[in-house]
């Protein structure tokens, strides 16, 4: 059923496309969604935004027909619908783009897109009608995308236009995009913002769901942020600021730009030399990587997701046997020992899955912020772990880094995102080791939390310590960097003083441009 | 080689391949929509009694081979609602399975015909053999179909007719992607449970037909364990092939030369314990060469991270 284009055109004063009243949901005793409305009115680009536990993602999930609410009533075109699942709400031209995407990767692009919905000839698909009608929507939608194409060999960028087109195939008139710019270079970015102001003119509805305030700034009409389950406040994008915003969010004032002090940077704590890691029968996925980062400095290592970062990293910290090269911390070559003897010589590691790397779920607050130090005095005696000690030391650490937690015996997989974040960072900043590599250190928390962790990665700094921040977000290497390296396909492409470096030169870098000489 | 490839090597070689094919049709379909079927001996096992039961019953062969059917569908409720409904684990409701199934039949045969071991009886129709004089000179294919079961037949157009519900059709595109991200289906108003209980009882009935073949094809008995392995064997045929049919069926004839050549080299004189050995022996030899080969044309890290287990073939099909 892909549809001609034509939407039909809205009678004024129309309805709005889509409206909810007294939206409840609750969850035992959370209260999710406490009384939530929301009005859009067609061929809107509007926000909705909230910390984590916000009740965002409840939301969106009871429009998307994914949940069913407690109480109130959703209204598309002044019609109450009931959804009671994804097909009903896409049946009402609801369409949705998950934060991870749902295809089938083994298929290509034009079996993603007519899945369920296949043009038919006899018993059979229509492969011809199916392709042609996957082209024609790209076209149309400037979505350029190979109908052939298999989806494993797409860029995530392609990937999110899939997933697009897929809504749009379905003839969907109200978007909702969750979180659809975390994973995108800044050039993408700019193009799926262009895609969605073509959309909102066509008389679409996009409802927008990010952390990301800069981009609400600049691509949306208007603005209902959440908080606790509630609306706390609706406003119009042009007559707001960030800072407004974020009060709403967190329902105080919290410091956007990172504060942080002239580097003097020291002696090279932690270095890589033509560090390499082959893959089985291609490219290698880090090729003679050069590496210093020297006491006293933050340095920033972007690129997009994929491009051997995260293998370098477990070359560093020893989860990953090299291929060539050499790790040094504190200039003492460490490239033949575990991670047990890199951390004793002096490297603390905040890893990108905080989940299933970074913690125990099911292990309490106090295990988790005793590994690594449960060999040694004084959380060991004799070969015992003394469990005083343990809850001793993990009540402190509790209580410096603020984590919200029953007690230090609850097991951490109850946590917030955020809250399970500063149990990670609690411990190994407690190792107080010279190199500390953090990545992705604010991916999935709240503005709040955010804060506190950029806070403590510029007190590392200051601490005369090295600190490697690994990280797809540019807005968080700018802000925290004393030198910038772009990896591109496993190497280091360019070496960017932060002086030098902006948005747009590093989003380039990213994409696999070189610098142009200047 | 003229003197190996007889005319009875060949027609012994394809009655070998037929019930390891249609079992390993069943393990297609259900490793399709993310259910891996380790049953398919169980399934099998249970097909060949009621194979036995349903023809001394009513006198014939097609009584025997709907009640084969129908046996296995009903002992494959078990995969299909544990696996989805009950959120089992399909590996161990698979052992479970084939230790059941064969404790069943064991215990069934004593009790219903008095007997243990073996059960024949003059009242079994066996299935009777297509005679087509027409190819029966005709080098290699027509030695090997001039004189089968009308099931070989079935087999072999059950691997097109699975190719082309799989790769052509909206259903078949509907299993695959169940199989593969059941949560992208579901988004899109698939209702994944549904498509896999009914794709695993389907494939209960292939494995029921595979049973019928076994215990009514060549013979007309039914043996303890008489499967002795074939459904492990077509287990091992899904997974060279990838869960593709075509690839699957190529497997399968390895398997079934492998099991007739043994039979060959037995009336060479070799000791029947060694001969024996060999189709598992090939199985085990074309399941370490396939793992090296495929490990070297590892794609990316990423898909491997995507498609947990062994069972899951992201990129390489074929269509």
């Amino acid at each position: 059923m892909p549809n001609d284009g034509s939407l039909p055109t809205a009678s004024p004063p129309a309805a709005p496309e889509l409206s909810a009243t007294g939206i409840v949901k609750r969850y035992g005793a959370l209260l999710a969604n406490d009384h939530i409305d929301l009005s859009v009115a067609r061929g809107e680009i509007h926000a909705v935004m909230g910390e984590n536990g916000a009740g965002k993602s409840t939301l969106m999930s009871i429009l998307y027909g994914l949940q069913q609410p407690d109480e109130g009533r959703v209204l598309l075109r002044g019609e109450e619908v009931h959804f009671r699942s994804a097909l009903d709400a896409i049946g009402k031209g609801m369409g949705m783009v998950h934060q991870a995407f749902k295809l089938f990767h083994s298929l290509s692009v034009w079996e993603n897109i007519v899945y369920g919905a296949e043009p038919r000839r006899g018993v059979f698909i229509d492969r011809a009608a199916a392709r042609r009608a996957v082209a024609d929507l790209a076209a149309r939608h400037r979505l350029a995308v190979d109908p052939d194409a298999i989806v494993s060999k797409l860029s995530v960028g392609v990937r999110q236009r899939v997933e697009i087109l897929k809504a749009l195939y379905r003839d969907a008139r109200i978007l909702i995009l969750d979180e659809p710019t975390a994973v995108l270079t800044p050039q993408e970015r700019d193009s799926l913002f262009a895609v969605m102001r073509h959309l909102a003119a066509e008389g679409r509805t996009i409802l927008f769901v990010t952390h990301k305030l800069h981009e609400v700034m600049a691509i949306t009409d208007r603005v209902t942020v959440l908080r606790d389950g509630r609306v706390v406040e609706r406003m119009t994008t042009a007559e707001t600021n960030p800072r407004e915003i974020v009060r709403a969010m967190t329902g105080r004032s919290v410091s956007l730009t990172v504060e942080k002090g002239l580097s003097h940077p020291g002696a090279t704590l932690l270095e890589a030399i033509d560090l390499t890691i082959a893959a089985p029968g291609g490219k290698p996925l880090v090729d003679k990587i050069a590496l210093k980062v020297r006491g006293g400095e933050i340095v920033g290592l972007a690129g997009v997701a994929g491009n051997g970062q995260s293998e370098l990293v477990e070359a560093l910290v020893g989860l990953r046997r090299l291929d060539g090269g050499k790790v040094l911390v504190g200039g003492i070559d460490v490239t033949d020992s575990d991670v047990a003897a890199r951390r004793a010589a002096g490297i603390a590691y905040i890893p990108e899955d905080r989940a299933s790397v970074g913690s125990a779920l099911a292990a309490s607050a106090a295990d988790n912020l005793a590994m690594g130090f449960h060999r040694t005095p004084p959380l060991a005696r004799g070969g015992l772990i003394d469990a005083a000690a343990v809850a001793r030391r993990a009540r402190a650490l509790i209580a410096k880094f603020g984590v919200k937690i029953a007690s230090e015996s609850a097991p951490v997989g109850s946590l917030s995102g955020g809250n399970l974040q500063k149990v990670v960072v609690a411990r190994e900043l407690s190792h107080a080791a010279p190199a500390l590599i953090a990545e992705q250190p604010t991916r999935g928390v709240d503005v709040g939390a955010i804060e506190f962790i950029h806070g403590q990665l510029v007190a590392e700094r200051a601490a005369g310590r090295a600190v490697l921040l690994v990280s797809s977000e540019l807005s968080e290497i700018l802000a925290l960097s004393d030198r910038i390296l772009v990896m591109y396909e496993g190497r280091v492409l360019a070496d960017v003083p932060q002086d030098k470096a902006n948005e747009e030169t590093l989003g380039l870098l990213m994409a696999g441009r070189a610098p142009e000489a200047a | 080689m003229s003197g190996l490839i007889t005319p009875f090597l060949m027609q012994s070689a394809v009655q070998a391949i037929t019930p390891i094919l249609l079992a390993s049709l069943a393990g297609v379909l259900c490793g399709r929509v993310g259910v891996f079927n380790m049953a398919l001996e169980g399934q099998m096992l249970i097909g060949a009694f009621a194979g036995v039961v349903g023809s001394y019953v009513t006198h014939s062969a097609a009584g025997g081979v709907a009640a084969a059917m129908l046996a296995a569908v009903v002992f494959s409720l078990i995969l299909a609602y544990g696996a989805t409904i009950f959120r089992g684990d399909s590996v161990v409701i698979c052992i479970g399975m084939n230790l059941l199934a064969s404790g069943l039949t064991a215990y069934l045969l004593r009790v219903m015909f008095g007997v243990s071991g073996t059960f024949s009886d003059p009242a079994i129709v066996s299935l009777a053999k297509i005679r087509i004089t027409a190819i029966q000179d005709i080098p290699i294919v027509g030695w090997g179909f001039a004189r089968q079961t009308p099931l070989t037949w079935a087999a072999w157009a059950l691997v097109a007719i699975v190719s082309v519900v799989l790769f052509k059709t909206p259903l078949g595109l509907r299993l695959r992607g169940v199989g593969e991200q059941p949560d992208a289906a579901e988004t899109l108003g698939i209702d994944v449970r549904a498509y896999r209980v009914v794709t695993v009882l389907v494939a209960g009935a292939l494995a029921g037909l595979a049973g019928a073949q076994l215990s009514l094809g060549a013979v007309s008995v039914f043996a303890e364990d008489m499967t002795a392995g074939r459904g492990w064997i077509a287990v091992v045929a899904v997974m060279l092939g990838r869960r593709n049919p075509l690839y699957a069926a190529a497997a399968c004839v390895l398997f079934g030369f492998a099991d007739a050549f043994s039979v060959k080299l037995q009336s060479q004189g070799l000791p029947n314990q060694l001969t024996d050995i060999s189709p598992y022996v090939v199985t085990l030899a074309a399941l370490v060469l396939s793992h090296r080969r495929r490990t070297r044309a590892l794609v990316s890290p990423e898909v491997a991270a995507a498609t947990p287990g062994g069972m899951a073939e992201p990129q390489a099909d074929a269509r």
